[in-house]
């Protein structure tokens, strides 16, 4: 089923740690882009690699442009609560956000760190913004937590809801927490490494993520997929000319060759069983051979991810 | 020399740190299942709500005390443990801090009042440094046991790879919660405000939070605050373990750019705060075997035809694949020689060759181990 991301407006990619969850957000984020939808893409704890990767400098908690549609914001804690007091109270909030009592409150209370930081993906994903002169987003690509705690995150909302009861934290609980479950509004999009472990962590996910939001993940994507050069016959070829040859290039070569041949084929196997366990047909992104992930190998990847929008 | 296991010697305690995704869990396990193998009892904490390690241990799970594996399992595969023992935890976060407030509450009133609090219940997950606290504190407590020889823990998975340094501080500081304490008085009642000058910030406060938050938190750390004398020696314990001689700290990175700039940090870290740095283990290593012959690479589809006779095509096919990855074994080379250089000469660094399997099994961490300690 297509994810028909374009339609929606708040999107968090995430993922276990080291499978490319940014690289997937970044590329996500220009395809969009292209389309002709103001896009941001939010990063967390202080990244700024959409940012660093077009060279455009990215002070804290400011929304930067990329290029014409592109645009990258880091989400900053203390920016978020400012911005939340002011806009509920106006100077009284702005009091309060200097005052050490709410400093205390933020410290002590569990959990609000994660949701300030969901909260003010929220608050980017509406229209009109909560924050006034801002202008708002046909998308927000979130690059967010890894898989374990991006599922404590997106619960946090509810959480607060249910504990708080009464008030404005528990109704902006609700509020946010009711926007997370429309699919008409929030995706999310689960990033796995053809490989045991990320498989299997994927497939959990879809049950926690359900748990925690009602939603499964809209799309997965399987990142650092190594090409398919070989088939079964050519590769005993290969094999059959390895054992025949003395030149030592060659040999290196071919057992080369073999090695990452018997790679992607574990990794085929891997992408089979998630595809068969994910319930939609995961997309496919190629292994990067460049050193270093630029602008150029980005616009590769985002043609890939084209489909989901 | 014989890798790993010469790092560790006289070792009672391993930290095993480094940025998620990089095999951290299965290189802890793989080091264990060596250190058995020399004679040890040793006993990996991991904490891995997936259940990885147990997959990778052919078990369905897991618990929160260490399970003995059988030793048959290591054997089939080629590694006989011979007088060492294998255990294996996957440590339950919200089951250990649970006990750890049982442990220090000073009666079953205030045990139960804590643990049924709201904020407790709902958000102790969230407390700050609290997963990364209760599993060095679990390692503490199986350290005061001393059955085994070597523990050996696989620390949480964070962006920030060494969250557990700060862990006891910043829980300390969450559980003093003094700013909060000093602003709010009395109980779940009601809440009472001293001072005039926090007075307002109070009232504006409750107005923004609702005063059933503001309450279920008070109440919260009044209860805490009972705790808060054990607790202060539990840290304190837990970071003189830290800070043992016979504890050292592994790192493990794969060979990009970002994991190994973490690992430097983290040397850095540890470095301020006084740790011994055992080591460092680079995984998935992509090996050269142009040898230097790079001038042949264009020449090498003709080569391979006329050496091996393979038809132009799977010929070219090669050589694309050789190319390839001869690129990714130079990348990694050079990250490798950066991390070596910043590292500095007295920490011995031990690269793992990638291997054609991932590692998910009995199998996989013998292989793994068998590079490790090689």
């Amino acid at each position: 089923m297509p994810a028909h991301l374009a339609d929606k407006r708040l999107v968090f990619v995430t993922g276990k740690g080291g499978v490319g969850k940014s690289t997937v957000a970044i590329a996500l984020g220009i395809a969009a882009a292209r389309r002709g939808l103001r896009t941001v893409v939010a990063e967390l704890s202080g990244q700024a690699r959409a940012a660093e990767t077009f060279g455009i400098a990215a002070p804290a908690a400011e929304e930067v442009r990329l290029t014409e549609c592109l645009h990258a914001t880091s989400i900053g804690v203390d920016e978020a609560l400012e911005e939340y007091l002011h806009e509920r109270a106006g100077r009284v909030g702005d009091l309060l956000a200097a005052s050490r009592a709410f400093h205390a409150f933020t410290a002590a209370t569990p959990g609000m760190r994660e949701l300030m930081t969901i909260g003010k993906a929220w608050e980017l994903s509406q229209d009109p913004r909560r924050i006034s002169g801002r202008r708002p987003y046909d998308l927000v690509v979130v690059d967010a937590f890894a898989t374990g705690h991006a599922l404590g995150a997106l619960r946090t909302p509810a959480t607060f809801a249910q504990i708080a009861r009464v008030g404005p934290i528990a109704h902006q609980g609700r509020t946010i927490d009711a926007s997370l479950g429309d699919p008409a509004h929030t995706a999310v999009v689960a990033v796995a490494l053809p490989e045991e472990m990320p498989v299997t962590e994927t497939l959990a996910l879809r049950r926690g993520l359900r748990e925690a939001i009602g939603q499964e993940p809209a799309a997965v994507v399987v990142n650092a997929c190594l090409p398919e050069r070989f088939g079964p016959r050519q590769a005993r070829t290969i094999a059959d000319a390895l054992a025949s040859t003395g030149d030592g290039l060659a040999q290196a070569a071919l057992r080369t060759a073999l090695s990452e041949h018997a790679r992607a084929r574990a990794q085929r196997e891997q992408a089979a069983r998630l595809a068969e366990g994910s319930g939609t047909a995961p997309v496919e992104l190629p292994y990067v051979f460049a050193e270093a992930i630029g602008p150029a190998e980005l616009g590769e990847l985002a043609d890939r991810l084209e489909v989901l929008l | 020399m014989s890798g790993v296991a010469d790092w560790l010697d006289g070792a009672r305690v391993c930290v095993v740190g480094g940025s998620g995704g990089v095999g951290k869990t299965t290189s802890s396990a793989a080091l264990a299942a060596g250190m058995a193998a020399r004679g040890l009892k040793v006993a990996v904490v991991t904490i891995d709500p997936a259940q990885r390690l147990a997959t990778a241990l052919g078990l369905d799970e897991l618990g929160n005390e260490p399970q003995r594996i059988e030793a048959e399992r290591f054997a089939a595969a080629g590694l006989p443990l011979g007088d060492g023992e294998l255990w294996a935890m996957t440590l339950d976060p919200k089951r250990t801090f649970d006990e750890l407030i049982a442990r220090l509450s000073p009666d079953d009133d205030t045990r139960e009042r804590i643990l049924a609090n709201r904020v407790y219940r709902e958000l102790s997950d969230a407390i700050a440094g609290s997963q990364e606290f209760t599993a060095v504190a679990k390692l503490h407590e199986l350290a005061q046991e001393g059955r085994w020889d070597l523990l050996v823990l696989d620390t949480p998975p964070s962006r920030n790879a060494l969250d557990f340094l700060d862990a006891p501080d910043r829980l300390r500081a969450f559980f003093e919660g003094r700013a909060l304490q000093a602003l709010l008085r009395g109980g779940g009642a009601g809440l009472r405000l001293i001072g005039r000058g926090s007075g307002l910030a109070l009232g504006l406060l409750k107005r923004v939070t609702g005063a059933e938050l503001l309450s279920d938190l008070s109440d919260f750390f009044r209860l805490l605050g009972g705790l808060l004398g054990g607790f202060r020696t539990r840290a304190a314990e837990v970071e003189a373990l830290l800070r043992a001689p016979g504890t050292t700290f592994l790192l493990v990175t794969s060979p990009e750019r970002e994991p190994i700039d973490e690992a430097l940090y983290f040397q850095r870290r540890l470095r301020s705060a006084g740790m011994a740095l055992g080591g460092a283990v680079v995984n998935r290593v992509h090996v050269d075997e142009l040898a230097g012959e790079d001038a042949r690479l264009a020449g090498l589809p003709a080569l391979l035809e006329r050496e091996t006779g393979l038809s132009a095509a799977p010929a070219r096919q090669v050589a694309a694949a050789f190319a390839d990855e001869h690129a990714l074994a130079c990348r990694d080379a050079a990250n490798v020689a950066h991390l070596r250089e910043r590292l500095g000469t007295g920490v011995p660094l031990a690269c793992v060759a990638l291997l054609d399997e991932d590692v998910h099994d009995v199998d996989g961490l013998v292989r793994l181990g068998a590079r490790l300690f090689a």
